[in-house]
């Protein structure tokens, strides 16, 4: 009784293609939906730090005078908190991993555009200036 | 009486996926006591508590353990909205239970797989985790994350699921079906399989019971214990019944657990017919002032999820029961009077997650 349990399961592994991908010579699959990295639109973020309160591992860091958007690649968990929050629609996540690294780095920093009442307060500082 | 020696066991051994350690004593072949140890993989997430807000710790608590993810961060929001008087929309309910029930079969499907390798059955192995990827991808189309999910949060639940989506999971399942039976029957059929299983490392009815025993493994020991019968999330308006074997021998706990895997079908199936239209989450404000004892069914038994709120946004305490530290009590009476080479099969025969039980 228990002795060919298994044939029907090994003729039909022997009769499909390989349950495994070559990876490299073939694409990784992924859903749509899965969460990979998070991408940023640098020009439509108007610096506002919501993803930097919102992300619950510290990685996004929002420098607001000198107009830069971090992220560390490392820490970042990809729970899509930041992309949620996000007023201006600039995060999005794609679903490709980050690229493996060979040295603890990751972060990648972004300039953000200045923000748009700035253009008068510099004119108005010339004035005084003159 | 012979003379007793003392071998180590784990914490890095071949059959182990995560690190127990064991102080086996042996007289002759024959293990007479055995001498738990964990403290390993303690990483203090419960402390983290303190650190994070609590709608941001819901993805530690989410971190505890790599296999049962999806439950513990569903048990740790069950606390926060049971503190905090919050009625989650039905569909939420019905949607946690759908991603439970697949944590489930993944989970199972995964002990099955290191199951067969604990015992020196590599193809099965692999036939076990091939089928645990149409698991996987289902989940990774639906929630975004293969392992860890992340779709739970406070109040709710962060993805919906299209009904075309729910009904392609469900006839998914139902193609899987014939698959799974193949597989079952060579847990549950192949001589050598039952040559190896049947009668090693027996666990009474009233041991099970009086040790804590949880899960599949007081199940396998005659007891109909299954905390999805207490009807949170949706299974209270889900008709199932929980898999009981008598015997209490790992073919027991091997048969518990794999017929386990057409209940979870059967109940998602339900599910996918029943889940009502609507909201997925609800406006959650304040901060949970109070202390909750939030219990759910996970693939290795019941998990207790502690929660006590100040007011504040930073919770005062967590604390988890995980099954496998009630599961470990039970071990050691199992191991005491098994051979030494049967002792690979019956540790892993209670499905430790170490990495659950130290948190």
């Amino acid at each position: 009784m228990g002795l060919f349990s298994m044939t029907k399961m090994v003729f039909r592994s022997v009769s499909r293609k390989p349950a495994t991908l070559m990876y490299p010579v073939r694409p990784a699959k992924s859903a749509a939906a899965f969460r990979g990295r998070i991408l940023i639109e640098p020009l439509k973020c108007i610096a506002c730090r919501k993803c930097e309160k919102s992300c619950p591992t510290q990685a996004i860091t929002v420098d607001v005078k000198v107009r830069t958007w971090q992220i560390d690649r490392l820490r970042c968990i990809i729970c899509n908190c930041c992309v949620e929050d996000c007023p201006t629609n600039c995060l999005s996540t794609e679903n490709i991993y980050t690229n493996p690294m060979t040295v603890r780095e990751g972060i990648e920093i972004y300039t953000v555009p200045p923000k748009p009442e700035r253009k008068k307060e510099t004119v108005d500082n010339s004035k005084t200036e003159e | 009486m012979s003379k007793q020696v003392v071998i180590p066991f784990g914490p890095q051994h071949p059959v182990l996926p995560e690190p127990l350690h064991l102080d086996l004593v042996l007289e002759d072949e024959k293990v007479v006591d055995a001498i738990p140890t964990i403290g390993y993989v303690h990483r203090g997430l419960e402390k983290l508590v303190e650190k994070r807000e609590y709608p941001q710790y819901v993805y530690i608590a989410e971190r505890i353990c790599g296999i049962c993810s999806f439950i513990h961060g569903m048990t740790y929001c069950q606390g926060i909205e049971g503190i905090m008087n919050l009625e989650i929309p039905k569909r939420a309910d019905y949607l946690r239970t759908i991603w439970s029930e697949y944590s489930r079969m993944h989970s199972h499907l995964l002990w099955l797989g290191l199951f067969a390798d604990a015992m020196g059955f590599e193809s099965l192995f692999m036939n076990a985790w091939r089928l645990r990827e149409h698991i996987l991808d289902d989940l990774e189309a639906t929630t975004g994350g293969r392992v860890i999910q992340g779709s739970c949060k406070v109040g709710g639940v962060r993805r919906d699921i299209s009904s075309e989506k729910l009904d392609e999971m469900a006839s998914g399942l139902d193609s899987m079906q014939g698959e799974l039976h193949d597989l079952v029957n060579v847990f549950l059929r192949d001589s050598s399989v039952r040559h190896r299983l049947k009668g090693t490392g027996i666990l009474s009815k009233d041991d099970a019971y009086l040790q804590g025993a949880v899960g599949p493994t007081i199940r396998a020991s005659g007891h109909s214990y299954d905390t999805r019968k207490i009807g949170y999330a949706a299974y209270g308006d889900l008709s199932f019944e929980p898999v009981v074997a008598s015997a209490g021998d790992s073919y027991a706990r091997c048969e518990v657990r794999a017929k386990e895997m057409f209940t979870s079908i059967d109940i998602v199936k339900q599910a996918v017919k029943k889940i009502p239209d609507g909201p997925i989450d609800m406006k959650v404000t304040g901060a949970p002032d109070g202390e909750y004892f939030a219990r759910s069914e996970q693939p290795r038994g019941e998990v207790i999820h502690y929660i006590k709120g100040n007011g504040t946004k930073f919770l005062a305490r967590h604390r988890v029961r995980t099954p496998t530290l009630a599961n470990i009590t039970p071990l050691v009476t199992i191991l005491k009077g098994c051979e030494l080479a049967d002792v690979p099969i019956i540790v892993l025969s209670i499905d430790p997650c170490i990495g659950c039980a130290e948190r």
